[in-house]
């Protein structure tokens, strides 16, 4: 005896977690149903294979109905088909919209094309992530990239007005395109790259310096996932604080002073600074090429956290030098570039 | 021209893509109602257009506001080729015309094509001035209100309750039509779901029509079904039963409310009725209906096999006791000749009106308190007849245009043949009541009719119980005699003989206690288990026994009913859905010699779906039946037969029985030894129910049984004492002695089956529980959490050679595993209850078997009830203590509480007060008892409230005493402030972006929650049709989104009208058909219910604080009036 229509439909929609997690895993009906079983579902609640099948299947159609609305999350609120709490509809949206830091890890900085697509297959195999649940992430962020892509205003509320969620760090990355397959880059998470992302568009950005944007002034038509132009046209005036042998020498001997006796490796500090300080002041003084801005991580690695590491610098020897270092100047510009600078070097300066 | 309806059209939103080059829509909109259509600008190239129309007027007279249906479409404009549509709404404007419900529709509508399911939404403002109707011969019947609950609605009470309104109209369907050779099936999809509400909203003015007739201004219990005869037609039909309303907010209405109305109408001329045709060729006249008019070709088909009443209420075992306690006898024999008279006399008014009021059938299921005298067990009648084509001489016009479809009164066309239809229910409706005649009952309650159709073959079913009722609710001017007569009764009882307005029983089944001067000889909580039926001369053998509650009056030892437990019964322990199922298969036949055979196999399904229940009843050690329904289905080679009920242990009624098996071959050791196995595991499994479902009926000591048992109330003693001491004998022998098992024989291999799958049913996993009822039994803490469900499956029950034995056994797994996958769904809300549970099966085609479910799962705590019960309980015991006087009167009214059988029953209760009693306490215990129990059924927050009721009602007794006129109403005075209270919120509700959440319920209640306004009937018909099956995720896919589809229809509509919830929820009809080689499938789907606003008791209780709210509190005014 077969069932060869079978449905269940309720007033208030219900949502099996466990089942939204397999789906979005992007199990087939049938693997669902051996995982669930595998679950011991079948001893606590005491029904049949038949009954768990059934059970999925609602799901499932379920959450296919529903992907069409989670592609547009505000819709789901307006929606008038499936009546679900608002708890629950911002669960879907999150689960739907979470991604696998391995595969993001791998995507970052990545065009989100349809080469890259084709690419999944090797990236589902790298990270263990499910493939179909490898292409839903890789559309996701497509989406969000391109809803995002020409709108106005800061990225991160852009997102999360559309989206319901934080997702800036993805499409910052995405637009950017920064490096960040190298193998000396492959000690860093996705949460680093995340952070470093967030302390950027933070300090960095438009919307950044508290004062509503000026309509009349060209950022204010560019999109917020591109770093201000004016302000990476600015930094280029800080080179001359490492080109000018005097203001160099000045620095180092103010930063010198400041730290003598605090920090365990003075030595190796007096003796690198004029290395380091050239490598932190040329980053920025590069990002306005496309070209050289793939390489602002590559370059903050490189050049100072792999020299500082060698040398047995503890975090908080990094973090000391960064702060007297930024502190030994006064000016808006070099502690807007820094504070960003500063915390991206914290958060990568890890084994 | 007495109406001008307004509608304006807002903006749309998430429109589909109508050009594909430019991803966008140019949109306007068609707003249509009778012939008259206006159109909106084009909103060019958006997929949320504003439109902001102007107001769009249509004047119409109200007959039209009825029938018709606003209609609006939405289409993309097109510049070189047609427009193409991109959905439809339909707007039953029908709520905005009675005073009392909404003024103003308003709201986000799905649009909905039928291929293409909901296309986006659209805002719609709808708004009627209806002008002062000076006609009193119209044909309109604004005003009538319309409820598909089968009970007294929430904030009304019913002042009279009139009686049975049917009504059908015919038309060709559509679909069947010449034209649709040429036409698209969508085309004629649409012009069906067009023609369907034009129907429905023509019933319903008709309907209207009666109800006014009989002077009613409400139908309650409104049931109306589509009858797909094919190539026949299609038949709308409704019945309902008419009553007087009145709105228990309105103060002003309360004092005249019994006679005003009835006055008023009383003045109409009926006989000046300008256009009689309408009402005087109403096949139902008593003339006609002694010469059914069959034409002779139909006649064999006419074998009518109804289930005889021995049948339906057969308790087959034992015979009738001879000793007859004669003590309520001539009582009882009394109150039927008033009832009896009382229906009869309004046979003999004018001829007009005995037509209406031939049957006493009732629709309702739950009733006031005291409306219920005695039941008698279910009647049930069916017929098997062969659809012909329905004589429809005119006007099928031109598709397109709905006013071509100008429907066809088919009273109004004189010929023999469209009577048919009429004819068959007149038919029907006579055996029913000739069976409740049989049981010594006058009236039907918790009457329905249904069909079943294949082919041109058609089983037309009725079913109800017989019962006897109080004929004061009944009717008007028959009754004074009767009345003053029972007041007479009852010296040192409050006389209330001089306003009868004053009865006023709160709908509320808290209120349940406030039966003023209502009642008979029988204590409320078994008085409508006692047999109405003479003992002597029974219809059919029963095994009568004392009431085991009362001990005064015989009871019979199983009893089946259609309606819902009734809220004074005394239940022990919890309740459960019980099901039967059954299979028969059949051969192909055509025409007569098919419907011959289906009329030759339907008693013995009868019998055997009888069979199965009171098997099933007894295996789970209960002794009643409730809400039970059969349905009968007839497919092309098989004939499949479901009964749900909900099974209860009644304190009333005697202990059941055991099952024994009793074996043929007595001689085999072998076999032997299985039939003690089987007779082992029957034995166990009633064990393992008892405990399941808490049945431990309170073991009575005989000394109680022995000696008088205290008289809660004063004035039954009289009726009473004469016989006490003769009796004793008689009620020690039944206690104790024979307890007789229910023999099952088993003689063959067939026998042995069915007591296997006896013992197939599962019971429930823990924490639920399941009934078809409205409330379950021995559940009383409901918390607000609900979910209702429509679950459908299709299966196909093909074996290689079906026999009846293979079939069974796979449609009863089909079922057990449908439950079982209900259970498993809803596991997150455990501890729960499944409501109201509801299947409805239908054989599409060969072999394949289509259940619908549609339920309710209530949550309830487990806990919170016992905390609950104490503090009321205390409450009240003081209360009890500090006011005596005015309480001693009063017992009857504070003890009928529904659920007050957990976890202590009112019962034992009274037994123990009564053991124990010396002297004067005694009453005043079984009072603290029961008002006790009866302030458990409110969970807490209620208490206070509770309080001021008693407040009230003590108040009230004490002014009618006084012979003052007027009483304080000033608990009514709690809704408005409600609605207030809700207009506020709603407001900004309305302006946010979030939908508003809407509530489902096929039950008439919400738990936890106040219902403060009826807004009107909710009654669509959609169809689905689809060309891309497996695009759509096959059957299952469409089906899911289609029902999903449904939903959000009619919550945008509760929503659009302002309100929160649909209760009386229900799902007639759903037929799908498919057709996978052809990679198409469609499906129609009917639903109603009630489109209601509540407010949850806990916002309720803050209503107070509210400045507004300036009225004074119950208690307070109480308080007042009193000193």
């Amino acid at each position: 005896m077969s069932s060869d229509l079978d449905v269940f439909v309720g007033n208030t929609t219900l949502i099996d977690e466990e089942v939204y997690r397999l789906w979005l895993d992007g199990h087939s009906v049938a693997e669902a149903v051996a995982r669930r079983l595998r679950g011991g579902v079948l001893e606590r609640e005491g029904t049949s294979v038949a009954v768990l099948q059934s059970d999925t299947r609602d799901h499932y159609r379920t959450f296919q109905m529903l992907e069409r609305l989670l592609h547009a999350p505000p819709r789901l609120l307006q929606q008038l088909l499936f009546q679900i709490p608002p708890e629950r509809q911002a669960l879907l949206v999150q689960r739907y919209y979470a991604f696998d830091e391995a595969l993001a890890r791998e995507l970052l900085g990545k065009k989100l094309s349809k080469g890259t697509k084709k690419e999944l297959d090797e990236v589902s195999a790298r990270t263990g992530v499910g493939i179909r649940s490898c292409r839903r992430q890789f559309d996701n962020f497509k989406r969000v990239f391109k809803a995002v892509e020409e709108l106005r205003g800061p990225l991160a509320e852009n997102i999360q007005q559309l989206f319901l969620l934080d997702y800036a760090a993805i499409v910052f990355f995405a637009n950017s395109r920064f490096e960040t397959g190298k193998r000396r880059l492959q000690f860093l998470s996705f949460a680093d790259f995340a952070a470093c992302a967030q302390s950027m568009m933070g300090h960095w950005s438009q919307g950044a310096l508290g004062e509503p944007p000026d309509p009349r002034a060209p950022e204010a038509a560019e999109p917020d996932g591109d770093l201000p132009k004016s302000f990476l046209q600015d930094l280029k005036e800080l080179k001359v604080l490492v080109a000018d042998k005097d203001l160099l020498d000045q620095h180092k001997s103010l930063v010198c002073s400041a730290l003598r006796g605090k920090i365990s490796v003075y030595n190796e500090l007096e003796a690198n600074f004029k290395a380091l300080s050239r490598a932190l002041v040329n980053v920025g003084g590069k990002l306005t090429h496309a070209r050289d801005v793939r390489d602002f991580f590559v370059d903050l690695v490189e050049k100072v956290i792999e020299p500082c590491r060698s040398d047995k610098w503890s975090p908080g020897d990094l973090r000391l030098f960064l702060t007297h270092y930024t502190a030994a100047r006064h000016q808006a510009l070099w502690e807007r570039y820094m504070a960003a600078i500063t915390a991206c070097l914290l958060r990568m300066y890890h084994d | 021209m007495p109406g001008k309806l307004k509608v304006k059209i807002v903006a749309g939103r998430h429109l589909p893509v109508m050009d594909r080059a430019s991803d966008l829509t140019d949109a306007f909109v068609e707003v249509k109602f009778g012939n008259t259509t206006f159109k909106t600008d084009v909103y060019p190239k958006s997929l949320n257009p504003q439109w902001n129309s102007e107001w769009f007027k249509f004047e119409v007279d109200d007959e039209e506001l009825q029938d018709e249906p606003l209609q609006i479409t939405v289409l993309d404009h097109d510049t070189y080729s047609a427009n193409d549509a991109i959905g439809k709404v339909y707007i039953d404007i029908d709520p905005l015309l009675y005073s009392e419900a909404a003024t103003v529709i308003s709201g986000w509508f799905p649009i909905y094509d039928t291929i293409h399911g909901i296309r986006g939404e659209i805002n719609v403002v709808v708004k009627v001035d209806l002008f002062n109707d000076l006609n009193r011969f119209r044909q309109s019947s604004c005003g009538v209100k319309f409820f598909c609950t089968t009970s007294i609605p929430k904030c009304y009470r019913a002042v009279i309750i009139h009686g049975f309104v049917e009504e059908l109209v015919v038309n060709e369907d559509p679909e069947y039509q010449w034209i649709d050779r040429i036409r698209t099936p969508r085309a004629s999809n649409e012009a069906r779901q067009r023609l369907i509400s034009l129907m429905s909203g023509e019933l319903q003015r008709k309907i209207g029509l009666k109800v006014l007739e009989m002077r009613g201004n409400a139908v309650v219990g409104y049931l109306q079904c589509f009858d797909l005869e094919g190539e026949s037609g299609l038949v709308v039909r409704a019945i309902g039963t008419a009553c007087t309303l009145d709105k228990l907010s309105n103060t002003s209405a309360f004092l005249p409310a019994c006679n005003s109305p009835s006055k008023e109408m009383k003045e109409i001329p009926f006989n000046e009725d300008p256009n009689p045709n309408t009402y005087s060729s109403g096949p139902s006249t008593p003339l006609k209906n002694q010469t059914y008019s069959f034409s002779p070709s139909k006649s064999y088909s006419r074998q009518s096999s109804s289930s005889d009443t021995d049948l339906s209420l057969t308790p087959k075992t034992g015979m009738g006791s001879g000793s007859a306690g004669k003590e309520g006898g001539p009582f009882k024999t009394l109150l039927r000749q008033q009832t009896q008279s009382a229906l009869e006399q309004r046979g003999g008014s004018p001829h007009r009106f005995c037509r209406r009021r031939e049957f006493p059938f009732f629709t309702l299921t739950t009733f006031p308190p005291g409306f219920l005298v005695h039941v008698g067990g279910v009647v049930s009648a069916r017929s098997v007849k062969l659809l012909d084509r329905i004589h429809n001489p005119a006007f099928v016009g031109i598709m397109g245009n709905t006013r071509s479809y100008k429907l066809l009164d088919w009273n109004s066309f004189n010929s023999d043949e469209p009577e048919t239809r009429d004819a068959w229910w007149a038919e029907i409706r006579q055996e029913i009541k000739s069976h409740a005649k049989a049981l010594g009952c006058h009236a039907v309650v918790g009457y329905s009719e249904s069909t079943s159709i294949c082919e041109e073959v058609c089983i037309l079913s009725a079913s109800g119980t017989a019962a006897v009722l109080n004929p004061r609710f009944l009717q008007d001017g028959t009754m004074e005699g009767c009345l003053e007569q029972r007041l007479s009764w009852q010296p040192g009882f409050f006389s209330i003989g001089s306003e009868k307005g004053e009865v006023d029983f709160f709908p509320q089944s808290q209120d349940s206690s406030s039966l003023l001067g209502i009642e008979e000889a029988s204590p409320p909580g078994c008085g409508f288990c006692h047999i109405p039926y003479d003992e002597l001369n029974m219809p059919f053998p029963a095994h009568l026994t004392y009431c085991y509650n009362c001990r005064k009056q015989k009871v019979p030892d199983v009893l089946f009913t259609t309606i819902d437990l009734p809220v004074e019964a005394i239940v022990v322990g919890k309740g459960c859905l019980i099901q039967a199922r059954l299979c028969r298969l059949k051969k192909k036949a055509q025409a007569e010699a098919n419907a011959t055979s289906i009329s030759n196999l339907l008693p013995f399904m009868e019998y055997e779906v009888h069979t199965q229940l009171m098997n099933k009843l007894k295996l789970r050690g209960m002794n009643a039946l409730f809400g039970l329904r059969i349905q009968i289905t007839v497919g092309e080679n098989m004939l499949m037969g479901l009964a749900s009920a909900t099974g209860v242990y009644l304190a009333a009624l005697p202990t059941p029985g055991g099952i024994q098996i009793a074996g043929k071959t007595p001689n085999d050791a072998t076999y032997d030894q299985h039939i003690s196995h089987m007779q082992k595991k029957i034995n166990d499994t009633i064990a393992k129910n008892k405990e399941l479902y808490e049945i431990n009926p309170p073991e009575l000591p005989e000394e109680i049984i022995g000696s008088p048992i205290p008289e809660p109330r004063q004035r039954s003693r009289l009726l009473r004492s004469q016989s006490e001491s003769s009796d004793e004998v008689t009620e020690l022998d039944l206690s104790h002695g024979k307890k007789d098992a229910f023999v099952l024989e088993i003689d063959d291999t067939d026998a042995m089956e069915d007591v296997h799958s006896l013992l197939t049913d599962v019971p429930p996993p823990s924490g639920f529980y399941s009934c078809n009822t409205e409330i379950m039994p021995g559940i009383n803490n409901w918390t607000p959490e609900i979910q209702m469900f429509t679950a459908v499956r299709v299966s196909r029950l093909s074996t290689i050679n079906p026999t009846n034995q293979t079939l069974n056994k796979n449609f009863n797994d089909l079922c057990e595993n449908l439950l079982k996958s209900l259970y498993f769904k809803l596991r997150s809300m455990v501890p729960c209850c499944l409501c109201h549970v509801n299947f409805t099966v239908a054989l599409p085609e060969d072999e394949l078997v289509q259940i619908a479910v549609t339920a309710v799962a209530i949550t309830y705590d487990k806990n919170q009830a016992l905390q609950a019960n104490k503090a009321p309980t205390e409450k009240s015991q003081q209360r009890a203590s500090t006011d005596n006087e005015e309480q001693l009167q009063f017992p009857l009214e504070l003890c009928s509480d529904p659920l007050s059988s957990q976890p202590f029953s009112p019962a034992k209760e009274v037994l123990e007060g009564a053991s124990s009693h010396t002297g004067i306490p005694a009453a005043q215990r079984v009072l603290k008892s029961h008002s006790g129990s009866w302030f458990r059924a409110g969970t807490s927050p209620e208490i206070d409230r509770c309080n001021s009721w008693i407040e009230l009602i003590k108040l009230k007794a004490q002014t009618i005493r006084r012979g003052s006129i007027k009483t304080t109403t000033s608990l009514e005075k709690a809704s408005p402030l409600a609605e207030g209270y809700l207009r506020h919120r709603s407001v900004p509700s309305c302006t946010n972006s979030t939908v508003s959440v809407v509530k489902m319920t096929p039950l008439s209640f919400l738990p936890g929650a106040k219902i403060t306004k009826y807004l009107g009937i909710i009654n669509m018909f959609f169809i689905r049709e689809t060309t891309s099956l497996r695009e759509e995720g096959g059957v299952s896919g469409f089906l899911h989104a289609f029902i999903a589809e449904v939903f959000a229809m009619v919550r945008a509509h509760v929503a659009a009208l302002g309100g929160n919830a649909v209760v009386s929820y229900i799902m007639k009809q759903c037929v799908f058909m498919e057709n996978p080689n052809k990679n198409q499938a469609q499906c129609l789907i009917n639903v109603s219910g009630d489109a209601v606003i509540f407010v949850r008791e806990s916002e309720l209780e803050m209503l107070p604080v509210q400045p507004s709210t300036a009225a004074p509190q119950p208690t307070s005014s109480a308080g007042d009036v009193t000193t």
